[in-house]
């Protein structure tokens, strides 16, 4: 039960940033910071966020059929 | 000639990585094409990176960013970041497992069995054909744009072209796709490390990156004056492309186990920072450092920064960077479509184990593999020879073709109920819109849906879409025992 919770919110949340993906609140911010524009800071940020959402769903979200694959070897 | 002596030692270094691995080579042609399915977290990662970052990365995104800005690392980059992970872990596991379970090779034998459908396989085979065709040219040309640029014209683009592809047949031939993954490890490792490099060398020769980029145009700095917000949001459905490209398959079907994907998964958007970053800042500083350049000029902007600004053995090694990138996709891409036409075409319709009783030998399926390897390299680059396009746009129409062909494996996956005459009617309604938007926007820079911003591949995508579900409920349901073979768990727990 907790397994399949946290497998939907994980799923969910996959959506939701892929919705952030539309930045519009920076689309003509020409500010710089960390000595880069902002709108391409944004989009760094958001490729770690999407790393770190990959890692939590392959490890609490990994597909149980596929568990059973790897037992077959 | 140093930097000549440089790329060409670095060439050879790719053939040894490549050759060597032939010392692991089983004979048979489940090695030959998928590695015995024994490759580890590591390797699949890199050649599954390697292998989706091409020239397009490397040359197409600088020329891009020259003329669009910062914007096309939204474009591209972050989209693909979240997007491809996420199709290796609902789509790459389960077609892996397919793919072990029932001994496939290729995408359409997949897809020819789970519709029970001859005629489909063979029309997705076509299709597949047709959309890599431009993907593989958009290699050999980069491999001909740097090698001519980086030479200072000294070997004309021809040469450059051939001389890629060569090395490209030589390492697939002899190693089959284990010779291609070590090859592609090699040389993923290396065009990160020297596009990182390459970028900290030049941002450094023109004065750091807050005083170069302050000499750059406003408008290359924000995202709104050359992309529309439709334009991002429907560059969205370009990464679903890596769901139906053959040679990402053909790596995902090379995984030793499932938990194998694990690592490409998680690290896959690191990775494409990685790489994009400076392919996108370098192109905008190219706009300042060599203005000027019209179109596909921009192509080589990359190459004439380096030129410029690491002269010598450095502008060797960082050329050597940019033909990893190319080779690394060059050599999964012709090896893949060699698969193809071995298994689907000749393996499929001279050999069939029911019309006769002779099975093709594993000797004459590598033949026969390394011949078509061989005639689709060899038709590469002569279409290279007369074809002027952009990189980035070139490209773009292939992905477009491809994640237009997403709900086919989508449905194959996860719906039941899908018919082949569904995913008929989906492919067909692919080819023709593809066609259209083809002939509309091919000549026409920029182009978008009635200069709305939407992307064609977002319309393509979503009637293919419909048109699967339609045509496949007004058709007869699949047959019980299709369904058996490929939904087990579930037929097991319905039962239970």
């Amino acid at each position: 039960m907790r397994k399949t919770s946290s497998r939907w919110i994980l799923y969910i949340a996959l959506v939701v940033l892929f919705l952030f993906h539309n930045d519009f609140w920076f689309w003509d911010s020409p500010r710089m910071v960390l000595r880069l524009p902002i709108g391409l800071l944004y989009h760094i940020g958001y490729c770690v966020a999407a790393a770190v959402l990959m890692a939590l769903t392959i490890n609490h979200a990994w597909p149980s059929h596929l568990q059973d694959e790897d037992t077959d070897e | 000639m140093i930097v000549i002596t440089v790329i060409f030692a670095y060439l050879g270094l790719v053939l040894i990585v490549g050759t060597v691995s032939h010392k692991f080579f089983r004979g048979t042609g489940e090695d030959y094409f998928v590695a015995s399915r024994t490759i580890g977290p590591f390797v699949l990662l890199m050649s599954l990176f390697g292998t989706n970052m091409t020239a397009f990365s490397i040359l197409g995104a600088s020329g891009e960013a020259y003329h669009r800005g910062i914007g096309v690392f939204a474009l591209m980059a972050s989209s693909t970041a979240l997007i491809a992970p996420c199709v290796f872990f609902f789509v790459g596991t389960r077609l892996w497992a397919i793919g072990k379970r029932h001994g496939y090779f290729t995408q359409v034998q997949y897809f020819r069995e789970r519709w029970d459908s001859n005629g489909l396989g063979l029309l997705l085979f076509v299709v597949i054909v047709a959309l890599i065709v431009p993907y593989l040219l958009i290699g050999v040309m980069g491999g001909g744009i740097t090698l001519h640029q980086i030479t200072k014209g000294q070997i004309p683009q021809w040469l450059g072209g051939l001389l890629v592809c060569a090395v490209v047949f030589i390492y697939v031939c002899y190693g089959g796709v284990r010779g291609t993954a070590w090859a592609n490890t090699f040389q993923t490792l290396v065009f990160m490390t020297l596009g990182g490099a390459t970028f900290f060398i030049i941002v450094h020769k023109m004065g750091g990156l807050s005083a170069s980029l302050a000499k750059a145009a406003p408008d290359l700095l924000i995202q709104k004056v050359h992309i529309k917000p439709l334009e991002l949001l429907t560059y969205t459905c370009i990464p679903l492309s890596v769901g139906m490209f053959p040679h990402i398959f053909m790596h995902w079907l090379t995984a030793k186990s499932a938990g194998t994907f694990r690592y490409p998964v998680m690290l896959y958007p690191i990775c494409v920072a990685i790489v994009w970053i400076p392919s996108v800042l370098l192109g905008i500083l190219g706009s300042v450092d060599v203005p000027g350049l019209k179109g596909p000029e921009a192509n080589s902007v990359l190459v004439q920064m380096i030129q410029r600004h690491a002269p010598g053995a450095l502008a060797g090694l960082l050329g050597a960077g940019v033909f990893a990138a190319i080779m690394s996709s060059l050599d999964s891409q012709s090896l893949s479509i060699g698969s193809m036409f071995t298994h689907d075409i000749v393996r499929y319709y001279r050999f069939r184990p029911e019309s006769t009783k002779t099975e093709m030998s594993e000797k004459g399926q590598v033949l026969v593999g390394r011949l078509f390897v061989f005639g689709i390299l060899c038709l590469t680059y002569l279409l290279s020879l007369v074809l002027n396009r952009s990189i980035f746009k070139l490209a773009v129409w292939s992905f477009t073709g491809f994640a237009s062909l997403f709900p086919i494996v989508l449905a194959a996956l996860f719906w039941k109920r899908s018919t082949k005459y569904g995913a008929f009617a989906s492919v067909i309604s692919v080819v023709v819109l593809w066609i259209y938007f083809f002939i509309q926007g091919w000549q026409a820079p920029g182009y978008t849906v009635g200069g709305t911003g939407i992307m064609p591949v977002a319309i393509i995508l979503g009637v293919s879409a419909v048109v699967m579900i339609i045509g496949s409920l007004i058709s007869k349901p699949p047959d019980p025992t299709v369904i058996q073979k490929f939904f087990p768990s579930e037929v097991k727990t319905a039962d239970s």
